[in-house]
This record gives structure tokens, sequence and C-alpha cells, in this order.
């Protein structure tokens, strides 16, 4: 499935706060977290998820650290801050009154 | 890093890594970062089964066209755009209009600056005679609006935003001619200082167009400031030559051109060269390039060696600041200037890295100058209290009491910063946040203080 850019867009901060609330994580694995929850749905060009980890660790929702993985690769790790729970919360409030408002108008509309 | 036994693929690697460092988008660190995704992916796909050159071909697709990424690693770091605007036409947020067009515009622009200055002077009002007063109040007014038109039309603002834009500059221009001032009065002069701080947060308004909640909007505002401020400097400089050559020659064949000076030469050239300057710093930003931080890193250290003395000499002398009127706005201009060299350095720095040595140095900095503020602060107390309040003593009060909170927030940020309890990005926001207070100041001294002193 083709999903629209801004989807894509909007979509991108509430997912990788979610997946870094359930563990720090890199880049790579960030990417394979996205397309194994969204049954490939949400592919997603490998290096813009960066930008939108720096500008969240601008933002100070998500902090990163250098460190070295068990194959011997130097690897940055990026682990969700205090601020970025609340955000992750905040987000998850407004995606719920997205998605309820529509599953409203979409139900009204089967059973009309 | 761990290496792939294929050679060639090592090769392409290495290629690819120098196509991503010759773009001013990327730091190392991104470029390494990038990489190590790169050789996740390769070996993922190699040992998927893949031959090496293939798996590179899909994983270098898979992350995506060099200008497309650079144009979002430029965009969430947006002081790195400052040095070289890798943001080129294939942006739609920046209107790219350059060129002749622009010139023509700019010229005419500054030859209407100048101009402007010498119209009232057809009405009988002198600059160097009995209208100074009145130029003095209007200043912003001939030359801030032209600006604002010119950052209407760089960003391309439609005609709405214009109207709004142009409000403020009316009320402006009411509450500098309406009230009905005493010669020689405080709150006219208070008028002619402040009127300019509040009117060029309406120019920020029209140079960040709708970037001012954006990241990075106002600190690139800031920055544009910082820059204008350093070249209106530089022109300045060549005219005080041209000025003293007018001078040299015409005095060659006896002749006194003092008049050409004082009512053509100096109005107008520092009406023009507001607008001159300001499409330098558009135009050229890579030419000189961020002298405002090389400016700020050359001088912390100087200012802080100086107000550590000044406290210590304090401290061992027993002395007390003795609090007349010019040196409170000393006091406020020290203060401005400590805000200046700390934003200037935030401007500049990125937002990531750890605090260094510079940091502890700015923290000191900020502390030294909050503990002078306090003695000045104590002493201009006691002076109100003393010979009780005027236009002048409330407003430097004013302004000091607001330098001194953002100071303060400052100090516990850089403080918490390098602990490492806080992010450097909450000191960049305090900053920009506190900007329209100024401006919110500025509007009350300008609207308020003339009646509430009644006029003197």
């Amino acid at each position: 499935m083709e999903m629209g850019k801004d989807l894509v867009a909007a979509s991108a901060t509430p997912l990788v706060l979610a997946i870094l609330s359930e563990r720090d994580s890199y880049g790579y694995a960030i990417i394979k977290r996205v397309a194994e929850l969204s049954g490939g749905n949400l592919q997603w060009t490998d290096g813009m998820l960066y930008p939108v980890l720096h500008r969240l660790e601008r933002q100070g929702l998500v902090a990163a650290k250098w460190s070295t993985s068990e194959t011997g690769r130097r690897r940055k790790y990026y682990r969700i801050t205090k601020e970025g729970r609340a955000e992750l919360a905040a987000q998850r409030q407004q995606w719920r009154v997205v998605d309820g408002t529509l599953r409203g108008i979409w139900m009204k509309a089967c059973t009309a | 890093m761990m290496a792939f036994a294929d050679r060639s693929l090592e090769e392409q690697i290495g290629q690819w890594r120098e196509y991503l460092r010759r773009r001013q988008a990327f730091h190392l660190s991104d470029v390494e970062e990038l990489e190590g995704h790169l050789r996740d992916q390769l070996t993922a796909l190699t040992d998927a089964g893949l031959a090496g050159d293939e798996a590179f071909l899909v994983a270098v697709k898979r992350m995506g066209s060099l200008d497309a990424l650079s144009r979002e690693f430029a965009r969430a770091h947006s002081e790195r755009l400052w040095k070289q605007l890798v943001i080129g036409p294939g942006s739609a947020d920046e209107s790219v209009a350059a060129g002749p067009t622009e010139l023509v515009l700019v010229i005419g622009l500054a030859v209407a600056a100048a101009l402007a200055i010498k119209v009232p002077a057809l009405f009988g009002l002198r600059i160097d005679g009995s209208g100074q007063p009145f130029y003095f109040r209007n200043a912003a007014l001939f030359v801030l609006p032209l600006l604002t038109v010119y950052f209407i039309w760089k960003r391309g603002s439609r005609l709405g935003t214009a109207f709004w834009l142009a409000l403020p500059f009316a009320a402006g221009a009411v509450f500098a001619n309406i009230f009905p001032f005493t010669t020689n009065s405080d709150t006219e002069k208070l008028i002619a200082l402040h009127l300019p701080i509040m009117l060029w947060l309406v120019v920020g308004f029209a140079y960040v167009r709708n970037r001012w909640f954006a990241n990075g909007g106002r600190m690139d505002f800031v920055r544009f400031s910082g820059e204008l401020a350093i070249y209106y400097v530089l022109i300045a400089l060549g005219g005080f030559v041209l000025i003293a050559f007018t001078v040299m020659l015409f005095a060659s064949i006896g002749m006194k051109a003092d008049w050409l000076i004082g009512a053509w030469l100096v109005p107008c050239g520092a009406a023009g060269a507001v607008i001159i300057g300001s499409w330098l710093v558009e135009a050229k930003q890579s030419v000189i390039e961020n002298m405002a931080p090389v400016l700020t890193r050359l001088f912390t250290p100087l200012f802080t060696v100086l107000l550590l003395a000044f406290i210590g000499t304090m401290a061992w002398t027993g002395s007390f600041i003795n609090m007349q009127r010019q040196v409170l706005i000393g006091f406020d201009l020290l203060l401005a200037l400590v805000v200046g060299l700390v934003l200037y350095a935030a401007s500049a720095r990125d937002p990531l890295a750890a605090p260094d040595f510079f940091d502890g140095l700015q923290l000191v900095l900020v502390v030294s100058a909050l503990v002078v503020d306090g003695v000045a602060l104590a002493a201009i107390a006691a002076r109100i209290s003393e010979f009780g309040f005027t236009p002048n003593r409330v407003a430097a009060l004013g302004e000091n009491i607001i330098l001194l909170v953002n100071l303060a927030w400052t100090a516990w940020l850089y403080l918490r910063f390098a602990r490492r309890l806080g992010s450097f990005a909450r000191l960049e926001q305090w900053q920009i946040a506190y900007l329209p207070v100024y401006a919110v100041w500025a509007a009350i001294v300008v609207i308020a203080f003339p009646p509430l002193f009644g006029y003197k």
C-alpha cells in the first residue's frame, strides 16, 4: 500500500517515540521494527529516519549515546527521555481523537 | 568498524561516504551513523543471499537520494544552513527570488529610505535645527517599514500579512506624534529609544514569515540581527571615511561642507545603509560567515575577566556603586551585552554537543553579571526611595528587571546543562521565547509612559 507522504511524516514522531519506549534502540533496528509492526505497509526511506531522530534529540525528547555493539560496530543508541514520554502520551491522545473521529464516520457509512 | 570481505563492496561504501562528506548538511558523526546503517543493511542483504554489488544497490536505494536526504538533514539542523544554503530550488518553502530584480528592488528601497528622511524637510522640519526631536522620535519609522517591505517581497508573503504588519507601524507613528511633549522631555527621548525596539519585532515577523513558531525561525532572526549590526558598523566606517574626504576636499577650496554632511550625507546614508546591510546579510551570508559568533568567542572571556575583576575590587575596597543616571543605563547595557553574548554563542552552537570549557565560561559570565547587577539594583532602589520616580529611572529599572529575569533563568538552565541534567535546546528555547518580552516592554514605554509622567 502506498501511504501519503504527509501521513508518513506525521506518524514518524509517535512511532519512533513508541518504539523507543519499548527499549533503547538504534536507527537500523528502529526501521526494522517499523516494518515488522506495520506488516511492511509502512515503508520509510531509511535515511529519512535520521533527521527525525536528530530533531527529536534536539527537542530533548530522546537522548543519544555512541557505543559499540557486540559485533564490534559503533552505533548511536537512542533512549526516550522523560519529556519524550510526556510527548508520546500527548500524541497518543491526539491520534486517538483522529482515529475515533474517522471510525465514527466510517461506521456510519457502513450502516447507512 | 567491521569491514566486509568483499573488496569492491568496501570501495563502493568508501565512495558513497565521500559523496556524503562533501555535502554541507552532514556532519562527520552523521556520516558515521548513516554508514553504520548502510553496513547493517548490507549484512542483512548479503546474509539473505544477495551478491555484494546487488546488496549495495538495494541498500543505497533504500537509504534514499542524497539530495532529498541532505535537504532533510539541513532542515533538522537549520544552524548548518547558515554557512551554506543547501536548501536550493528543490524546496517549496524558501522563496528563491534573487538576481537582478532583487538588486533593483533593494536599491530602490534604499533610495526610498534615504529620500523618506528628507520628506519632512519639505514641510520646514530641519534635521539640523528645530525639527530634531521629531526626527529622533520617528527615526525607526523612516526605515523599518521599507525593510519590512523587502522581507515581505523576499519571503513571498501574502498581502494580508502585509496589512497586519502595517498596523504596528501605523500605531507607532500615531504614538510617536500625538503626545504634547514639553521641551527637552525625558519621555520623548524614551520613545525615540524604545520605538525601534518595538518595531524590530515586526521586522522579525516579516523576516521569518510563518516560521515564528517553527524550528529555528526566531533563532535565524537573531542571527540576522547580529550580522546586520556588524555589516552596519562596517558600512558606517566606510561612511566616516567618505565624510572625512568630503570635508577635506571642500575645505581645500575654501568651502564649508557642513550642511551637506549634516543634512544629507549622514541621515540619508544611515537610513539607506539599513536596507543595504540587510540585503548583504541575506545575499552574502558566506562572505563574512558567522562573524557574530566569532566576536562572541573572542569577547566572552574578556568580559568574564572584567566582571570578576570588578566584583573582586568592589569586595576588596568595600566601595559601593554611585548610582548616577548614566550609570544605571550603563548597567542595563552591560546586561544586554551579556544576554547578547549568550544569545550569539547559542545561535552558533551545535545544540547536541556536550558541555565544554566555553560553556563553563559562559556560566561564570552570566553569574558574575547577575552579582554585579544585584548590587546595581540595590543602588537604584535606594535612589528611587530617596528621590522618587522619574520616567528614566522607571524605564531603566524595568529593563534591568527584564534582563535580570532572563539571565537568572539562563544561569539555572546553564547549570543544569553543565551538570548534564538538561539539554542545551532548553536554553535556546528559553532565549527565543523571551524575545517578545523586550518588544512588549518597549511598547509599554512608548504608549503608557508619556501620559503617565505628564509628557515631561
